[in-house]
């Protein structure tokens, strides 16, 4: 069965250029004096609940002032410290429910300030117009760590590492390294290659080198990582998909919403990409907006998001339940998939009614069922522990205490870990506090 | 074009206009054609631009330099000089606007060497073109004093008694001695107008100033072929400085009467209010129609005349020179008079600026705590409290910072009845 993406109104695929249409900036970048605007209506709270909220600890007043105060580098210096992926963070970030949210602005009811596009503005002007790193190396500790996985952690990790003196050898197991930033992240949030250009913004630190297609448990393992460096870093994300544990769910045009994803972060040709017409997500999270949203931009006809709780319910923001629906996404809530209807390929998908009974999610007799060509799995991600097997592991997350595994020597952050949330900054954040615990183990000061 | 209204009808200096908003002699009232446009904006006159003997001036380019405070003007100041066409030509304009618009005011203002002649056969010459009043310019700080004019007659007071004397001696239209702030005290070139039989000072003339630097350049703004030079500096951020020295003359026994056409940095209809409140007859504009265009008149008007009539006040001198016998010296104040900070917690929005500005730079009388759900509040220690008001002013809620009054039982005390005072012992 050819998949193809179509426009909906013509029935006729889409050409070339409504593609690259669909899939530019979703927040187009501040200009000079748009920043210099935003950054006027800022108060310069003192001690803000912004800095605070972020999970980072940016001093967004003060980066902001220097915006303002047309020390656009300084400002771009402010974040960066903090937060290495800052230009990331400030594309992906959630920021209506972190910094944003607790602008003192909502209170008067009005607009909070645009933090994220601030800080975008500020780290984009320095990393196009620098070639010197802003960042410098503290004297050699002579001492090498390994990281595991070129992740948000894992580079995060890694660079605050090389700053402190230490080598680093980053162990990827994919071809490009970036993790979620590079293969899981919609690309109209991630346009430019933004992904790659960070990476080697951040590498120009120098003292750290990326190994690339060296999978854990294939190419590489935990013991002979920990025998050949000083210390290992583990910040491997979450490399499992939960399955509907349905019958045929192997069937032809049904996979996971993170693949899905990737393909389309990794097809330039965004015409070369096999969709169905009639997409049903399921799942509740910003994975399920992103793969409904890029389905409708590559043409689908009909997308169709489902999840088996209500809208309160859903993880992902109200910002990307508007932006699904500004898409022409329908989402139907209470509802959960308990047949799949396929020869090969899937034709339809039977969903069962639920209802919350003594808030115990509960299925009713009710059917309903959907015409379905392609089937997108965002119903979460889990640790792969296949490898990891010497680690304390509690609920699918490594055991850690400030960042150490259950093994000496051994530290852990990112999605692997429970620290935060979930998110990218989180990651960054675990990252960067690792590394400041690792370097103070290998200087014998913990 | 903006509505006139009868209760702004005034008189400056004898000279009637249908509302006190006169446009400055600068840029905007060069030539024929700006004129006619503030006429049709709805301005009540012009001082036209300064004229000199020819043959006329050369000015440079750049002209202004620009003071910002965030994305603001402020301020602005400006190394123009005085009209650089030829006289002829500015005579036969004004006599062209004065037919034209007989309710407008038009004002000559001139300029010239410091020489008996120059002063009274330039001062009759404009005075035959019809105007209704001249203009003495002994303020311009920047060219023209490097040539002994301008500010550097201004600066001198027996050289503005002289200068007003000569051009009263040969025309009999009202004199406006213009006065420049550059000098220690306004009273003294008030007094020295006053001795040359003015019929009213215009004040201020602009303010010395170097607004910015060009850090590229090095050299500051603006820059003429890589060289910069002081000007003449105006906008809101000189009203403070103008509102002071018209008050100073009319606190003054001996200028109290003089009439005042006021100018600096008028911008908005309550600048105007308050210049008047302190006793101007007439105000005079120039930045503020720079920076937006004449159409500001039009609120000027409105809200002039909106505020009169909720006030009462049925014309210009029902409340002029009200705010003057309440301006004293510091020596007058009741240093009895208490006053707390009072933050209204509805309406904080938890910003933690009064917190911030009074702990490190005023009296620490501000408590900033965080609740375990994270609310912050911030409370008013009152026996920390000086009352100064920084918190009132830096918050950016409307009211929700006020200061209350206190009762602390003392009696009206100033410094002069004061027994720290070494004079009482």
């Amino acid at each position: 069965m050819a998949l193809e993406p179509c426009n909906p109104v013509t029935g006729r695929p889409l050409t070339t250029n409504q593609l690259k249409q669909n899939f530019t900036d979703l927040h187009k970048p501040l200009n000079f004096q748009q920043a210099l605007e935003e950054s006027d209506r800022c108060l310069y709270c003192y001690d803000a609940p912004c800095i605070q909220a972020c999970p980072t600890s940016i001093d967004i007043p003060t980066f902001i002032h220097q915006i303002r105060s047309d020390n656009t580098s300084g400002a771009a210096l402010t974040i960066l410290s903090e937060n290495i992926m800052g230009g990331t963070c400030a594309r992906v970030c959630p920021t209506e429910v972190l910094c944003e949210q607790v602008c003192v602005l909502n209170v008067s009811h009005q607009q909070p300030v645009e933090i994220g596009l601030l800080q975008r503005h500020a780290v984009d002007t320095l990393i196009s117009n620098t070639n010197k790193h802003p960042f410098k190396r503290a004297d050699s500790t002579g001492k090498t760590v390994a990281v595991i996985g070129a992740g948000p952690a894992g580079l995060s990790c890694a660079h605050r590492l090389a700053m402190l003196g230490n080598d680093v050898v980053v162990y990827e197991a994919k071809e490009k390294s970036g993790g979620l930033n590079e293969y899981g992240l919609a690309e109209y949030k991630m346009v430019d290659n933004f992904a790659q250009k960070e990476i080697d913004f951040l590498l120009q630190i120098g003292g750290i080198s990326i190994k690339n297609n060296q999978k854990l448990g294939v190419s590489i393992s935990l013991s002979t990582l920990q025998e050949k460096y000083d210390a290992v870093f583990i910040g491997v994300g979450l490399g499992t998909t939960y399955r509907l544990g349905l019958d045929k769910e192997e069937s032809q045009g049904i996979s996971d919403a993170v693949d899905f994803i990737e393909t389309i972060r990794q097809t330039k040709d965004k015409s070369q990409i096999q969709v169905g017409n009639d997409v049903v997500v399921i799942g509740a999270g910003n994975t399920a907006i992103d793969a409904a949203v890029q389905a409708k931009k590559l043409g689908t006809e009909n997308v169709t998001l489902v999840y088996r709780r209500g809208e309160q319910h859903m993880s992902a923001t109200d910002y990307e339940i508007e932006l699904a629906r500004k898409n022409g996404i329908v989402i139907k809530t209470w509802l959960t998939p308990s047949k799949i209807i396929a020869d090969e390929h899937i034709a339809q998908i039977e969903c069962t009614k639920t209802e919350l009974i003594n808030d115990k999610l509960t299925e009713t007799v009710f059917k309903e069922t959907i015409k379905c060509d392609m089937l997108l799995k965002a119903i979460g991600q889990t640790l792969n522990d296949s490898d990891l097997v010497d680690l304390e592991i509690e609920k699918s997350k490594i055991v850690v205490d400030n960042y150490q595994t259950s093994i000496q020597g051994v530290y852990a952050g990112g999605d692997a870990i429970k620290s935060g949330e979930d998110l990218t900054v989180q990651a960054v954040e675990d990252g960067k506090q690792a590394a400041i615990a690792i370097d103070k183990h290998l200087r014998g000061e913990l | 074009m903006a509505i006139q209204k009868d209760n702004l009808k005034c008189t400056i200096a004898g000279i009637e206009s249908i509302n006190p908003f006169w446009l400055a002699s600068a840029p905007p009232t060069d030539k024929y054609t700006n004129v006619v446009r503030a006429f049709e904006a709805g301005w009540g006159g012009v001082v036209w631009k300064t004229l000199g003997e020819d043959p006329a001036v050369v000015n440079v380019s750049s002209r202004y330099g620009i003071h910002k405070n965030r994305n603001h003007i402020v301020g602005m100041n400006n190394i123009e000089l005085i009209s650089d066409r030829p006289l002829q030509t500015n005579l036969d304009e004004i006599i062209r606007v004065r037919k034209e618009w007989p309710d407008r005011v038009i004002i000559g203002s001139m300029m010239a060497v410091i020489e008996e002649r120059a002063w009274k056969e330039l001062a009759v010459k404009i005075a035959d073109s019809g105007v209704h009043g001249i203009e003495l310019n002994l303020g311009c700080p920047h060219g023209m004093c490097e040539r002994g004019m301008g500010s550097a007659i201004g600066q001198v007071p027996e050289m503005v008694e002289k200068v007003t004397r000569w051009v009263k001696d040969v025309v009999d239209i009202p004199v406006f001695t213009k006065l420049t702030p550059n000098i220690t005290n306004i009273l003294w070139s008030a007094e020295a107008a006053m001795k040359g039989g003015c019929d009213a000072v215009a004040l201020i003339n602009t303010v010395n100033s170097i607004t910015s630097v060009d850090l590229d350049l090095m050299a500051p703004t603006p820059t003429v072929d890589g060289k910069g030079t002081h000007g003449g500096y105006c906008g809101t951020a000189v009203k403070p400085i103008a509102l002071n020295m018209v008050a100073e003359i009319k606190r003054n026994t001996d200028t109290k009467d003089l009439k005042i056409s006021a100018i600096g940095g008028i911008e908005t209809w309550k600048d105007a209010a308050e210049f008047i409140a302190l006793g101007a007859h007439g105000l005079q504009v120039c930045t503020a129609a720079m920076l937006y265009g004449f159409r500001i008149v039009d609120d000027m008007i409105a809200g002039l005349s909106n505020w009169m009539e909720e006030k009462g006040y049925q014309s210009i001198e029902d409340f002029r020179g009200m705010a003057i016998p309440n301006t004293v010296d510091w020596n007058a104040l009741n240093m009895n008079f208490d006053t707390k900070a009072k933050i209204d917690q509805d309406s904080c929005i938890e910003c933690g600026r009064c917190h911030i500005a009074c702990e490190d730079t005023s009296h620490q009388a501000i408590e900033f705590n965080v609740a375990d759900d994270g609310k912050r509040t911030f409370t008013v220690i009152d026996d920390e409290c000086v009352g100064c008001n920084l918190c009132m002013h830096i918050c950016p809620v409307p009211d929700c910072i006020e200061m209350v009054e206190v009762d602390n039982g003392l009696e009206y005390m100033n410094w002069s009845n004061n027994p720290l005072n070494p004079l009482n012992n």
